[in-house]
């Protein structure tokens, strides 16, 4: 399976590496993971892990909660999520993952919720440039201009850029580098910004980019 | 406020345990490592600390010299592995803790801060880098001045700069 781990984002620094250089990084806590079930392609349909990070107390979690975890003697746990596979599990339920399965991973995909903008005009949201801010422009500095032609095609063409709920989305960012790995303290240092607010969970996977030629 | 732990833990191996210790106002040689090709020699800048910002790695200090007339500014990383050493060659009484003011001082007034008394044999040290700093930019002009006693040279100098400017 290739290294996947559940986590937490800590939050922003920066180190030096043995050259001297600084390395802008992001610090994740990541596991350790139970593995709660194993989905199998007989039962299932198809072959997956389900871990779950970080315990909660067992009076904040759903009586279904606590069932699902008592089969493999877990506490219930506040981020579960499923890994697919495209082989069986090597795992069985109940063992645990630690941040040493990172071990030589150079690069990661990184897997979080982005922070929630609310309601966003096309600026923000999209990048647009907006109107201009004098030449007789009045009231709609921000504006998203035309939208679309007139009597023909006479409607907005789908997936037009418009307003609207930007943020709290999944986001995923990929390739990114692994400055260094601190197994005995379970952290990952990635260089760069991480989808989602300090302690938002997130999912990490050695990165699933073909390799670019130069590397 | 605080740090988090985790963050103050990946610092830690960052940080330098001996970290060089000068305070605003001081005038500093700083040696920096630079990498050519594969040798590393190492360049020293001098000049007045004026800022000092930030914590844990990123913690920087700005320091400003003239030269040639025209303001220099470097800000360096207090940790960076890059900076050798910080050996101050001069204090000085000031009363602030972002000497920004400096900025706007044209010629003898850019570097003329209150003396504090001490180390007063460190001024010797200094001279001779000075010199031998301007000695590789103008190299027939150094040489001459570099007899001239050290006090007299310092102000010839400026007075030149300031020329410099104005025309």
């Amino acid at each position: 399976m290739t290294p996947t781990l559940l986590g937490q984002k800590i939050g922003m620094t920066q180190v030096f590496d043995d050259e001297g250089n600084v390395h802008p990084v992001t610090v994740l806590k990541l596991g350790p993971c139970q593995v709660l079930q194993v989905r199998t392609a007989e039962k299932d349909k198809y072959e997956a892990v389900q871990l779950g990070y970080l315990d909660k107390p067992r009076k904040s979690a759903t009586k279904a909660e606590r069932g699902h975890v008592a089969k493999v003697g877990a506490e219930p746990k506040r981020f579960v999520r499923e890994v697919r596979l495209d082989a069986p599990a090597e795992h069985e339920a109940g063992a645990v993952l630690t941040a040493d399965i990172f071990d030589g991973v150079k690069a990661v995909d990184i897997i979080g919720t982005m922070k929630g903008r609310g309601y966003s005009g096309t600026m923000k949201r999209h990048g647009f440039g907006g109107l201009e801010a004098t030449h007789g422009v009045q009231r709609s500095h921000r504006a998203p201009g035309s939208i679309g032609c007139s009597a023909y095609p006479a409607r907005v063409i789908k997936g037009r850029k418009m307003n609207g709920q930007y943020g709290n989305t999944r986001s995923t960012v990929r390739n990114v580098k692994v400055v260094r790995l601190d197994a005995e303290q379970s952290l990952l240092l990635v260089r760069g910004g991480v989808p989602g607010p300090n302690g938002g969970m997130v999912m990490v996977r050695e990165t699933n980019r073909k390799k670019s030629k130069k590397a | 406020m605080s740090i988090q732990p985790l963050l103050a833990h990946v610092q830690s191996s960052s940080l330098k345990s001996d970290a060089p210790e000068f305070q605003i106002g001081d005038t500093v040689d700083v040696h920096v490592r630079i990498l050519e090709g594969d040798k590393e020699r190492i360049q020293i800048f001098t000049g007045i600390v004026i800022a000092r910002r930030g914590q844990g790695t990123s913690e920087n200090f700005t320091v400003r010299r003239i030269v040639a007339g025209e303001g220099v500014e470097r800000i360096f990383p207090i940790h960076s592995p890059k900076i050798a050493k910080v050996e101050i060659v001069r204090r000085a009484i000031v009363r602030r803790a972002k000497l920004y003011y400096l900025r706007d001082r044209i010629g003898k007034q850019a570097f003329r801060l209150k003396e504090r008394p001490i180390e007063k044999k460190k001024e010797t040290g200094r001279a001779r880098t000075r010199v031998k700093a301007r000695k590789a930019r103008q190299a027939a002009a150094a040489t001459e001045e570099a007899a001239a006693p050290e006090k007299k040279k310092r102000r010839r100098k400026t007075k030149k700069t300031a020329g410099d400017a104005e025309s």
